[in-house]
């Protein structure tokens, strides 16, 4: 089992600098809370400086490759690299953005008094998250998706008083406990035909000797379902639009962005550490075959985008419609790791970076409004065009750029992808995805049309606080921007692809 | 003059009226209309001085050096991937003898949409923001000689329109504009799928020598450029160069439109307000045949040479399937959109002959087909917003309650029908003999003139069935042209008589560019069978 070798524990410390400020900054919130019992409003001020101090911590992470938490001579628990970096910066700033929406939620607000419960829960997703980027160890990354679940629950069921609430949040602890049960008892399966839970060891168990072939492949199927699970793909993904329509807005903007991160982010490492044959110069990776991982991945994101785009079709509700869009996101970014190459990485990297900022500017726009209208239901978004044209036309842009039309950052992130496919030959699936885009284009254009090609005699009125205006424009500008000009986005991508031992 | 970069600012100028209109106040509506004239005004001033630049002796096509008032910067430059080069797109805008006269003609039309956008009457703003942006869109295709560039601008058109049918449109404007979205959205991912494909097969050489994959149009031409293992590279013995010719194709076709993806045409022409239909009819069917001369023909010349009978089978088929298919409509607006469908057949015909005569019969037509059926559109247009109908058979009579209405509608009838004198029997007569001197479609052309006599009955039959007999006593008070509406249809009729009379200019302005892609396609057949014989 697990002996950490704490030796150098100062070097060790330093190393999880960002959880630790994070870990402070939970405590910080509760502490406040109990003393100074009125002065809620300071609480997202103390989460964002909280957020700040770790992203400071968090920058000189990249291009920095160590180990920290050694369990053996070469092995450790965490890796700090480019990629894990990458990914913390994507949380933080989703985090950002989550606290500053949750601000003006009426939802949030409806329980004032449990303000500080709502924070210190969401700092518990966030270190979740953490540990689960730079996880290589399964049970660190079993121990990292529960702490990120069983907050998650909670947060899904905020608001007591609301049935829809509640029942997401049952149906979420349902769902999560039952594949998490699955990945456990998967994980227990790999240790015990490998004698080992670090993914290095597993790696090079796997490269030295024969494993039974079907029993390994069952528990690789098993720890897939629990990941699956984090990033909702068909066939695991039931419980998404249940809860996205259930939760509180801002938490479901949290789930459907950074949850998802983090789950992807261990999938890669999973995928790449695990079955890692050689060093690659070509970019790309060459796999131990005992598992077939380009076709799976392939038949699962085929199956998730043109499940989640055709489901979408048919959705009335928008965070429902946005639940399912996202299902098929799942799909996309999921493309970008079954081409198994550098190339493909980089462009599930690109494409999230630019997928965080529409996606949050989407459910934010229709959170402003469902604060007004008490409703997401697309039918009373008739007319919305002309009464809110600001709001409306930031959600038009939001809603493009998720289709993946020029010139919107969303083009950019699709074609990297296909970049990613072409180059790897994959032309048939590219054609398939491609025309999941039309499908896509559907639905997302039918919001449009509900709210600029059909006219009502209601008006409705909705001031913008100048921090929401501020909000919407600072995630409008990078979907605008990275548009027309992505080589910063790209160079930043490219540059965190390093795995830790790659 | 040199120095000045004309044609960024004939494609960003609408750009810079959009922001000028965004700020101003909604109720300030003649000041929005003002700014969009203006400002479609300069670039029709700046289209004219492009023109009067222009060297008509330099060839473009394929060659960078003789492509004229080049723009071109690194726009995305991003270097590292060892394994795939260098990223490197670029601001690449450029024109020759085939995208001037385009250019000249999105200059035209723009100015003449504005004056006929006149009185739309709701959410002012809106509309002249999407008609602006929609302008750049159809700019910078036809300037854009990167195939990036080229891609941005083609997409950048489809939002615009569709709000354009679908907030200011008829009855029906939401069925007709997704129907465009959706088909035109299909057509470009395939335009999307071989511009990857081709930037996989194609290296540019950089100046110190390292070799980097490129989206260069006229660097894809070349084929010294291509690399050995490319998808889409002749060098590489399993090339998929058929299926992205016709993939391209399909993506093409259905802009133009094309027999059988034409569906989508009849239905935004009858429910986009008359200004869109002017422009949609105008400019953007031209765009399809414009990518397929642009792109698929001097990347893919082989398979053009191969394949060229099929162009000038589907080009026959809409000439009389349009004709036919117009002969059977009640409604005006969609007899006209039927019209373009056929008349953008004898563009595909000529282009198919692949000699000087047609492909210049084609650009020609191109030109002229855009003149001709504006002012149709214009015309129902006029009449529409008197009589608030568009069905043929409740006219009649009206030549005379509105004599000057009826001299400009039969000018144009007999233009599009192809009468002698004016411009569209120039066109229709060089591609005629264009496809007559070619042996490939020789027959087919034969059977294709049948399209002009098809053509004369819908035509006349129509004139007579609304102007000529009884005045229908319900439309006695209808008045006659007015002012504006002679100054959109007067440019364009002496448009359409000039080129009828003397279509030299233009001719001129084509033909060092049509000689050159003759012979670049010809030439580049050497180079393919070449590579077919090891």
């Amino acid at each position: 089992m697990i002996t950490l070798i704490l030796s150098n524990l100062s070097v060790n410390i330093q190393a999880i600098y960002p959880e630790i400020i994070l870990s402070l900054t939970l405590v910080a919130l509760v502490i406040f809370d109990l003393i100074f019992n009125k002065q809620k409003k300071f609480l997202p001020l103390i989460s964002i400086i909280g957020l700040f101090f770790a992203f400071i911590f968090v920058i000189p992470e990249f291009g920095t490759s160590r180990s920290a938490f050694p369990t053996s001579e070469n092995n450790s628990l965490l890796s700090i690299d480019s990629f894990s970096a990458f990914f913390k910066g994507l949380i933080i700033i989703a985090s950002v953005f989550v606290v500053l929406f949750s601000m003006s939620s009426n939802e949030i607000k409806s329980c004032p008094d449990r303000q500080g419960e709502y924070y210190s829960l969401m700092f518990g997703m966030i270190i979740g998250m953490f540990f689960l980027v730079s996880a290589n160890d399964l049970i660190l990354i079993y121990l990292s998706i529960e702490l990120l679940s069983l907050s998650s629950y909670v947060l899904a069921g905020f608001v007591k008083t609301s049935i829809r609430n509640s029942e997401a949040s049952l149906k979420y602890i349902i769902y999560g406990s039952t594949s998490s049960g699955i990945m456990l008892f998967g994980i227990s399966i790999l240790y015990g035909i490998t004698g080992s839970t670090n993914l290095f060891e597993i790696n090079s168990v796997l490269g030295f000797s024969n494993v039974p072939q079907i029993t390994f492949l069952i528990s690789i199927l098993m720890i897939f379902t629990g990941i699956g699970f984090k990033i909702s793909i068909v066939p695991f993904h039931f419980w998404t639009p249940d809860i996205y329509e259930g939760a509180p807005l801002p938490i479901t903007a949290f789930l459907s962005v950074a949850s998802k991160a983090a789950g992807f982010a261990v999938l890669i490492r999973f995928i790449e550490i695990t079955f890692a044959e050689s060093l690659s110069k070509s970019g790309f990776w060459q796999l131990i075959p005992y598992v077939n991982w380009q076709n799976l991945l392939v038949l699962f994101s085929i199956i998730t985008m043109t499940f989640g785009n055709f489901a979408a079709l048919w959705q009335d509700n928008l965070k429902r419609l946005l639940a399912y869009s996202s299902i098929a996101h799942a799909g996309y970014l999921m493309l970008g790791v079954a081409v198994l190459s550098d190339q493909g990485l980089t462009a599930v990297l690109i494409y999230f970076s630019i997928y965080l900022f529409m996606n949050l500017g989407a459910f934010f726009i229709v959170m402003l409004i469902a604060n007004k209208i008490n409703s997401e239901n697309i039918d009373d978004y008739r007319g919305l065009g002309y009464s809110i044209p600001f709001l409306s036309t930031s959600l038009a842009i939001f809603l493009v750029s998720l289709t993946g039309l020029p010139p919107t950052a969303g083009f950019i992130g699709k074609l990297y992808i296909f970049f990613a496919l072409v180059d790897a030959k994959m032309i048939v699936v590219a054609i398939i995805a491609l025309l999941n885009t039309v499908v896509a284009l559907y639905y997302y254009i039918r919001v449009l049309k509900v709210m600029f090609l059909e006219r009502t005699d209601k008006h409705v009125e909705i001031e913008i606080s100048p921090l929401n205006f501020v909000i919407i424009l600072a995630l409008l500008a990078p979907t605008l921007i990275f548009g027309v000009y992505f080589t910063p986005l790209v160079n930043i991508a490219k540059n965190s692809i390093q795995l830790l031992g790659f | 003059m040199n120095n000045f970069p004309i044609l960024s600012f004939l494609t960003f100028l609408p750009i810079l009226g959009m922001i000028i209109v965004l700020f101003l106040p909604k109720k300030q509506e003649l000041s929005i209309k003002v700014t969009t004239l203006v400002i479609t005004g300069l670039q029709l001033v700046l289209s004219i001085v492009l023109l009067m630049n222009f060297n008509y002796s330099a060839g473009g096509i394929n060659d960078p050096n003789s492509f004229q008032f080049i723009e071109k910067f690194r726009w995305i430059d991003i270097p590292g991937f060892s394994w795939i080069g260098n990223i490197k797109i670029d601001y690449f805008l450029g024109v020759d003898g085939l995208s001037t006269p385009l250019v000249l003609l999105t200059a035209i039309i723009t100015f003449i949409a504005t004056l006929s956008s006149w009185n739309i009457d709701k959410s002012i703003k809106g509309y002249f923001i999407m008609f602006l942006l929609l302008d750049t869109g159809m700019m910078g295709v036809f300037v854009a000689l990167d195939f990036f560039l080229f891609y941005i601008f083609w997409e950048l058109m489809l939002l615009p329109m569709y709000f354009l049918i679908g907030i200011w449109g008829g009855p029906r404007k939401e069925y007709a504009a997704i129907k465009f979205f959706l088909y035109t959205l299909f057509g470009s991912i395939f335009i999307l799928l071989v511009m990857i494909g081709l930037y996989f097969s194609s290296m540019e050489t950089l100046v110190d020598g390292t070799k980097v994959f490129t989206f260069n149009l006229l660097t894809i031409m070349d084929p010294n450029n291509y690399t050995p293992y490319g998808i889409l590279s002749p060098l590489n013995p399993n090339n998929l160069r058929l299926i992205a010719y016709i993939a391209l194709f399909i993506g093409f076709a259905i802009k133009i439109p094309m027999f059988p993806f034409h569906t989508w045409l009849p239905d935004a022409h009858v429910e986009a307000p008359t200004a869109i239909s002017v422009i949609l009819a105008g400019v953007l069917l031209k765009m399809g045949t414009y990518g397929i001369l642009r792109v698929s023909y001097p990347i893919f010349p082989e398979i053009t040479m191969s394949l060229s009978w099929f162009i000038a089978l589907f080009g026959m088929i809409n000439i009389i399937y349009g004709a036919l298919a117009a002969m059977a409509q009640k409604d005006f607006k969609k007899l006209i959109a039927y019209s373009s469908i056929s008349h953008m057949g004898y563009v595909l015909l000529g282009m198919s002959a692949l000699n000087t005569m047609g492909i210049s019969g084609a650009i020609l037509q191109m030109f002229n087909h855009g003149t001709i059926t504006a002012m149709l559109f214009l015309i129902v247009g006029v009449i529409y917003d008197r009589a608030h109908t568009r069905d043929l058979d409740a006219f009649g009579g009206l030549g005379v309650q509105m004599p000057a209405y009826t001299g400009f509608v039969t000018i144009a009838f007999f233009a599009a029908i192809g009468l002698p004198g004016l411009s569209g029997f120039i066109s229709e007569a060089l591609v005629f003999l264009g496809a007559f001197g070619s042996g490939t479609t020789r027959i087919l052309g034969i059977i294709s003139t049948l399209g002009i006599l098809l053509g004369a009955a819908y035509m006349l039959w129509t004139l007579q069935r609304v102007f000529l007999g009884k005045l229908n006593e319900k439309w006695k008070s209808l008045p006659d042209l007015t002012a504006r509406e002679y100054f959109m249809l007067v440019p364009l009729t002496a448009i359409v008589i000039f080129l009828g009379v003397y279509p030299t200019p233009m001719l001129d302005l084509m033909n060092a560019s049509v000689n050159s892609m003759v012979k670049f396609i010809n030439n580049a057949q050497v180079f393919y069978s070449s590579l077919n014989s090891f």
